[in-house]
């Protein structure tokens, strides 16, 4: 069987859905979907696994946490503790209450940027990336699904047909 | 999903919009010709930031001296001008973290220019304590580095180290969420080119796009992201001003060592916020014909939040005279008897006019839906938290615990000219942005466009 991409294109998000579970529900498996703005709902439709980037910044936060811990214990309790008003800086725990706004801050300062540059690791998103959406118009007013027929045992007729049935404006078709 | 929303509610786009009606309503500034009220705005505000640049240049290179600052006030336009800045941007992040998390879908016409208007009114407030510093090329050592004469280290129990951690943070992390929620936007700019036919364009905005496609993964990653860095945005804009009032709280200055400055400060850092984005707001829907995206709906939603932040204040002005009456301690009592009766008694009945009676006017509905009187009041409530800041520091200091040190501030020809060149530099920014960005989250539009868009919502 040739290898061929099919791209369908809706003019409204909920027609799109509508469609989208049509199809998977005959055993379509859709690779992606392309929309101006999040159409909820789809991501279980055609297996989007839930994001672990929420987790990751836990982790992150964690590690700011623990590094503006050592930061401020190095600094201030070991390397040269101050002596303010003969109040020296003797031990961590003395001094915690005083640390509590750089502890808080590093916390978000590393949970907020860590998930940020995972973020654009995950989605391949940098400056100089070249855009891999099939047509200009799904940033506007469009939304496309495609079906890549290597993934599915109808063929490319046979899923042109049920798109158009379901609702598509547009139905295009690439060699991949 | 077309109207999951009550129909008495008030729709929050007008003009029968449709998806590609909001992309051609706000690329428009980006892909047309300013017009000459932009260019009128552009050229008073970057003179006027040509002044400031000029009277800082002045201050480096001649020494702090050229301010009005003396031996007993040694704080006070400065310091005055970087709250007042700092807390203008509280709103931006307040609009887009705060209301994101409560679900405020008017929000999002205002959210990416309000957030603009936090990063920059936080670099006009970063240059303050900066030129303080004097030898500003020295700026550097307010960093956890070892200091070049040994291993002496920054000071962590300081509250005004606290400030350097949570500006800093503040502003990367207002920065970052600001950007990648403009680059779902930029990437629709860019295919506007590409429809367009301008090859260059399309080149420059998809750099800036970092080459978006809006995949379901891309969009359900950036939901996650969206929903986990307004929940981290939300306690750090609380605890932000916290720290910028605990410069004041933990020191031994009458006036100043209250346990009442946190909250206070948050709420006059919202409020005064709140109040500089309605003025902007309303500059930007006449000028860039945003009349169906900013409606008098979210000019109510506004003004209710300045009720209550401002009613906040007024009680927080009044439970610092009772304290101070009630605490019996007569420093105390002095430096308020003195702020409301000595010789500033100006600054304080004009804070207590501007903040705290003005805004009690939006308890009336016609006021609070009347765009002239909308602006009118926000400007007298910008005017009021200056003079809010100003009268805490400075009739703080100018009594001080010996008489002989009493005495008046001043201001210099050059702190003015700085303060006024911060206005113009914040103009300047936002003026630019207007022109290059998409002053509206237009995706976030797009996806409640059909459960408030006045086309949909029958």
């Amino acid at each position: 069987m040739s290898n061929k991409v099919i791209y369908g294109l809706f003019d409204d998000e909920e027609i799109l859905l509508k469609s989208a579970k049509d199809m998977v529900s005959k055993g379509v498996r859709i690779k992606d979907v392309f929309s101006p703005f999040p159409i909820h709902g789809i991501d279980p439709v055609i297996g989007v696994p839930r994001t672990r980037l929420a987790i990751m910044s836990f982790i992150y936060g964690a590690i700011g946490l623990s590094l503006a811990w050592l930061m401020m214990w190095y600094m201030n309790i070991s390397d040269w503790p101050l002596d303010i008003g003969g109040k020296p800086s003797q031990a961590f725990y003395m001094n915690l209450t005083a640390f509590i706004p750089v502890s808080f801050e590093m916390t978000v300062f590393c949970a907020a940027h860590g998930m940020a540059l995972t973020y654009l690791i995950v989605n391949s998103l940098y400056p100089g990336q070249q855009p891999h959406n099939p047509d200009n118009r799904t940033t506007d007013d469009k939304f496309m699904v495609q079906i890549n027929t290597a993934d599915n045992k109808k063929t490319a007729e046979e899923i042109k047909s049920m798109l158009s049935s379901t609702g598509a404006i547009e139905i295009t078709e690439k060699e991949a | 999903m077309a109207s999951h929303e009550a129909h008495i509610r008030e729709p929050l786009i007008l003009g029968q919009k449709d998806y590609h009606q909001v992309t051609e309503d706000i690329t428009y500034p980006i892909a047309g010709k300013a017009n000459k009220y932009w260019w009128m705005a552009f050229t008073v505000s970057f003179i006027t930031m040509l002044w400031g640049v000029g009277c800082l240049t002045y201050t480096v290179g001649t020494g702090i001296g050229v301010w009005g600052l003396n031996k007993t006030v040694g704080w006070a336009w400065d310091i005055t001008n970087f709250v007042w800045w700092i807390g203008i941007g509280h709103a931006g992040t307040l609009i887009s973290a705060v209301l994101l998390l409560f679900r405020q879908k008017w929000r999002m016409s205002i959210n990416r220019s309000a957030e603009a208007m936090t990063i920059f009114a936080v670099i006009c407030a970063a240059l303050f304590p900066v030129f303080h510093m004097g030898r500003v090329w020295l700026a550097y050592w307010v960093l956890p580095l070892p200091n070049q004469f040994g291993s002496l280290w920054v000071n962590f129990n300081s509250p005004l180290l606290w400030d350097v951690f949570a500006i800093s943070t503040y502003f990367t992390v207002s920065l970052v969420f600001w950007y990648l929620g403009l680059v779902p936007d930029f990437a629709t700019v860019r295919d506007k080119f590409a429809r367009m036919g301008k090859p260059l364009q399309q080149k420059i905005y998809n750099v800036l796009s970092f080459g978006w496609s809006g995949s379901a993964r891309q969009w359900h990653r950036f939901e996650e992201l969206s929903l986990v860095l307004a929940g981290l945005s939300t306690p750090l804009v609380l605890s932000v001003h916290t720290i910028v009032s605990m410069d004041f709280a933990t020191s031994v200055i009458p006036g100043w060592h209250t346990t009442i400055f946190p909250p206070y400060f948050v709420a006059g850092a919202i409020f005064s916020g709140f109040a500089m984005v309605l003025t902007l707001m309303l500059i930007a829907r006449k000028t860039l014909n945003l009349e169906h995206y900013i409606t008098v709906n979210h000019v109510e939603s506004m003004n209710k939040i300045i009720i209550l932040t401002g009613s906040i204040v007024g009680v927080a002005y009044l439970t610092e005279l009772f304290i101070s009456w009630y605490s019996g301690v007569e420093y105390e009592q002095y430096a308020f008897l003195n702020r409301f009766s000595g010789p500033y008694w100006w600054a304080y009945w004009s804070m207590m006019t501007c903040n705290v009676i003005t805004p009690q006017l939006f308890w009336i509905k016609k006021i609070r839906r009347n765009f002239t009187a909308t602006f009118i009041i926000s400007i007298f409530v910008n005017i009021g938290m200056w003079f809010e800041r100003f009268v805490i520091i400075v009739t703080s200091l100018h009594r001080d615990y010996l008489p002989s040190s009493w005495v008046m501030f001043h201001p210099t020809f050059i702190d003015i000219g700085i303060f006024v060149g911060t206005i113009g530099i914040f103009f300047t920014l936002f003026l630019l942005f207007c022109r290059t960005f998409p002053v509206i989250a237009m995706a976030e539009l797009k996806s409640i466009l059909k459960s408030s868009g006045d086309k949909y919502k029958k």
